[in-house]
């Protein structure tokens, strides 16, 4: 589903490469954390994936497409294939639940009748059925998660990437969103998930991909989060 | 392409950017209306070199009995003379038509010029020259006649009325590039705040856009609300420069030069009617096309 062949990433005007050499691939339905401390090359990892940046050598392969050989305007296609949820939620302020879900089917040209129908279901999914009329300012941390979580699936990408989705909840809630998204990762959809929650990762047993200083380090079926954390 | 959508994130832009809008259509429309005016003066220009060029002649003046010209050492111009600058006028395949005006003729053309004039008096018949009026069937070719006359015994002079018309016309011309020029910066005032108030509605809509992207929203519709905002003040744009370019011509022209002024013939609302979808096209492609590109550098993928 997402392969990484001698990857590296070096932006202008850094002497150290973000990424170094990273091979590896992820397989369909598989629950990945990517760990590692700031600067190790997460986000530059979970960037490469969604095509944001490209990377200085290597190639990348995903949901079966060279990433290298896609033309800019088939990028949005690619994007349909992989959602994306982040620590600060990125909601629209002035949408409503509802509307904040529908938006991401509206602007790829969903019918009406679709969005209609799949909205609520993926709403219920998350478990905020009831809520669609409340602004995200109402919501609570773990809520709008929920939110921004229904937003990425509603369109069933075969991915769902998270970076660092439980960053800014408290343990409780964070339990929550690990539940919604092992749920989801249950219905086939492969998910990345870059967190430095140490506590998450070794209660889940998941595949554990470490970085470090833009090497891979480690890359551990059912890990915990680190051996010297 | 769910078009309501489309039309709402337009509404939006719009009233969110009020005043960035109307600076946008005001410096459009000023834009436009003066290049409408450029286009309707290049018409008239064209219209008036028409009429007048048509009616243009060269005059081969004959001496009298008191010029003192070099042509002229011989006296006034003998029979014969005259008699072989006819017969050469006539071979001359340039020559459309040759028309012979004596001295008496030219007293009276001079009497009814000058009717109010005290020199009418004094001016007896024999001191006004008797000419050939030559029309030619291209006016530009007016040298070759001059070449062949000027200088000749019983020739006094080789005049073409176009040498009189054409500081007119160049002052006309002048005033055209005048116009493109103040166009030209006034259309760079517009594009530039196109481009600005592009760059400010996609800047204060950044979350949408950036989560358009992120869900995989296709270029065009990221950038079509966009470029439809720019569209619509551009068609309001080029709208109000068509209204004030149809008013300016009411009351300058209609009523105003129209009126005092039957020296050439002012032009109609022919053209001007020509004009004015071409002002609304330009203005609502200058917008759009700014804006587009504008947009390329700023919602990259």
């Amino acid at each position: 589903m997402i392969r990484f062949d001698n990857v590296s990433k070096t932006y202008p005007k850094q002497p150290r490469p973000a990424l170094h050499d990273v091979s590896l691939e992820v397989e369909k339905g598989e629950f990945v954390f990517l760990v590692g401390s700031s600067g190790s090359g997460k986000s530059t990892f979970l960037r490469l994936v969604l095509k944001e940046e490209r990377p200085s050598l290597g190639n990348i392969f995903v949901a079966g497409k060279d990433l290298g050989r896609l033309s800019n305007w088939k990028v949005p296609a690619l994007r349909r294939q992989v959602g994306t949820v982040f620590q600060d939620f990125r909601l629209l302020p002035n949408k409503t639940v509802y509307q904040n879900v529908a938006f991401a089917l509206e602007v790829i040209g969903k019918p009406r009748g679709t969005i209609r129908k799949v909205v609520p279901e993926v709403l219920d999914l998350v478990g905020l059925g009831g809520k669609e009329d409340r602004m995200p300012g109402e919501l609570s941390g773990g809520e709008q998660q929920r939110v921004a979580i229904a937003r990425a699936f509603v369109n069933r990408p075969m991915i769902l990437i998270a970076d660092e989705p439980t960053g800014n909840l408290d343990p409780q809630n964070s339990v929550g969103i690990m539940k919604l998204l092992d749920r989801i990762n249950r219905t086939g959809t492969t998910i990345l998930m870059a967190t430095h929650d140490q506590a998450i990762v070794d209660q889940m047993r998941k595949r554990v991909i470490e970085l470090e200083q833009g090497r891979l380090v480690r890359d551990q079926s059912r890990g915990v989060y680190g051996y010297q954390h | 392409m769910r078009a309501q959508f489309v039309l709402s994130e337009i509404g939006v832009g719009l009233r969110r950017n009020l005043t960035m809008t109307i600076a946008v259509i005001v410096s459009v429309a000023l834009s436009l209306t003066l290049a409408g005016a450029g286009l309707l003066l290049r018409v008239q220009v064209n219209e008036m070199k028409d009429f007048w060029y048509d009616r243009v002649e060269v005059s081969i003046f004959l001496c009298g009995k008191s010029d003192k010209d070099a042509g002229c050492a011989g006296g006034e111009v003998s029979n014969e003379q005259r008699e072989a600058i006819k017969a050469e006028l006539s071979r001359m395949p340039l020559v459309e038509k040759t028309y012979y005006e004596t001295k008496q003729e030219a007293f009276q053309h001079f009497k009814d010029q000058n009717k109010e004039s005290p020199l009418s008096g004094s001016v007896t018949a024999d001191q006004l020259p008797e000419s050939f009026r030559v029309k030619l069937k291209d006016p530009t070719k007016y040298s070759v006649v001059a070449s062949a006359f000027a200088g000749r015994p019983g020739v006094q002079s080789v005049q073409d009325q176009r040498k009189i018309l054409e500081p007119f016309f160049k002052l006309l011309n002048n005033a055209q590039w005048a116009a493109i020029g103040v166009m030209g910066f006034m259309l760079l005032v517009a594009i530039l705040l196109i481009v600005n108030t592009a760059r400010v509605s996609a800047f204060s809509r950044r979350r949408e856009t950036g989560i358009m992207r992120l869900v995989g929203a296709s270029n065009l519709y990221i950038q079509l609300p966009f470029i439809m905002e720019s569209a619509i003040a551009g068609l309001l744009g080029g709208a109000l420069a068509s209204g004030l370019l149809s008013t300016g011509f009411f009351f300058g022209v209609k009523k105003g030069l129209g009126r005092q002024f039957n020296a050439f013939e002012l032009i109609g609302w022919g053209p001007v009617l020509a004009t004015l979808p071409l002002l609304v096209v330009f203005g609502v492609l200058m917008s759009a096309i700014a804006s587009f590109f504008t947009l390329l550098k700023y919602l990259k993928v």
